[in-house]
């Protein structure tokens, strides 16, 4: 509830409770429960509280945790986007929506950096940029559905052959049997 | 019929958007806007700008509040369903096989190869805000209030929920 900005900004917080307070998990299992959770889709919160609610209270846990987190807030944001809808036509109503607009951009603009980067991360300057091309000529020019572009580069990732796998394995192989 | 319609466009970013909530705004935004036409540009920043002020998981918000828009309090049930349940049920029963592969090099890509693809689509988005900004507020007022807000933001690390209260309060008074 008090995590502004996302679901990412609130891990800090779960962890404090679920390890500090109420010490379901130590401080390793967490950060592997979360770094699992970001090798998988949909939003972190919900996944780690729906996780972690399982584990300690199996599937009443799990149903509370999700609720606990997800409903105060949509609620909170029908009441006030509901009595904001109701008054949408004054023009100061207006002016305030002009008003937003602009930073709501910005703030997309950061995340889209944000994206740019842990691209470049993760493949480096020229074939993140090929990447980000491509994916542009698909989706904006040949305005292919962003579902099926993510969709084919999963496939990507798991069919990809997997010479660096190989090459790991016997290596670890070839220590075991040193 | 809806609820399905509703089912689906929270469904597809819940199921491949990695890399948490924000990486699935465009993928809503897509469903929402393009595919399905229940929100301008305009009125979906709006809802963001919201969401965004407001405390919690911001895909869930969006969810709850388009489906409720949609679709009543049903709608509401079915869009945060379709954002959380898929992912969680993987979470749930695919640890243990997870925790196994953990340092396969095909989970860690996984993650990896849909980002550039997710900074595009937030790329867009961010050109259609800019877009619909300039249409209703002309290109200076849009620069003058993108450039402070950035500042406001990156530079002096204001919480973005002050900064859209602010810009809410200047719209209120300049532009209307």
């Amino acid at each position: 509830m008090l995590g502004f900005g996302g679901g990412p900004s609130t891990i800090p917080l779960v962890h404090k409770e679920v390890v500090g307070t109420f010490q379901w998990m130590n401080d390793q299992e967490f950060s592997e429960v979360l770094a699992l959770g970001n090798t998988l889709p949909g939003p972190i919160a919900t996944k780690m509280a729906g996780y972690i609610g399982y584990r300690v209270g199996g599937l009443r846990g799990m149903l509370n945790a999700v609720i606990a987190t997800v409903l105060p807030t949509i609620l909170l944001m029908l009441l006030l986007l509901t009595s904001f809808n109701k008054v949408k036509d004054h023009p100061r109503v207006e002016g305030m929506t002009n008003g937003v607009v602009p930073i709501v951009g910005v703030m997309m603009a950061t995340l889209t950096w944000d994206f740019i980067k842990k691209t470049r991360q993760g493949f480096g300057w020229k074939k993140g940029i090929f990447l980000l091309l491509g994916s542009f000529i698909v989706m904006e020019i040949l305005n292919v559905h962003p579902g099926i572009v993510i969709g084919g580069l999963l496939v990507i990732a798991v069919t990809m052959s997997d010479k660096k796998e190989k090459i790991e394995i016997q290596v670890k192989g070839n220590s075991e049997s040193l | 019929m809806i609820y399905i319609q509703i089912f689906i466009a929270f469904f597809i970013p819940g199921i491949i958007g990695y890399g948490g909530g924000p990486a699935s705004i465009p993928l809503i935004e897509h469903e929402v806007v393009s595919r399905y036409g229940w929100m301008t540009t305009s009125e979906f920043s709006e809802v963001l700008a919201l969401g965004n002020a407001l405390p919690g998981p911001i895909a869930t918000k969006m969810a709850g509040y388009i489906g409720f828009e949609v679709g009543g309090v049903l709608g509401a049930v079915t869009g945060v369903l379709a954002t959380i349940a898929p992912s969680l049920f993987i979470m749930i029963v695919l640890l243990r096989l997870l925790f196994k592969y953990k340092e396969s090099p095909k989970v860690k890509r996984l993650s990896m190869i849909v980002l550039p693809a997710v900074a595009v689509l937030m790329a867009g988005l961010t050109f259609d805000f800019f877009q619909t900004s300039y249409f209703s507020n002309g290109l200076w007022l849009t620069f003058v209030i993108a450039m402070v807000s950035l500042l406001l933001i990156e530079k002096w690390k204001v919480h973005p929920a002050f900064v859209i209260f602010g810009g809410l309060v200047v719209g209120a008074i300049f532009l209307s």
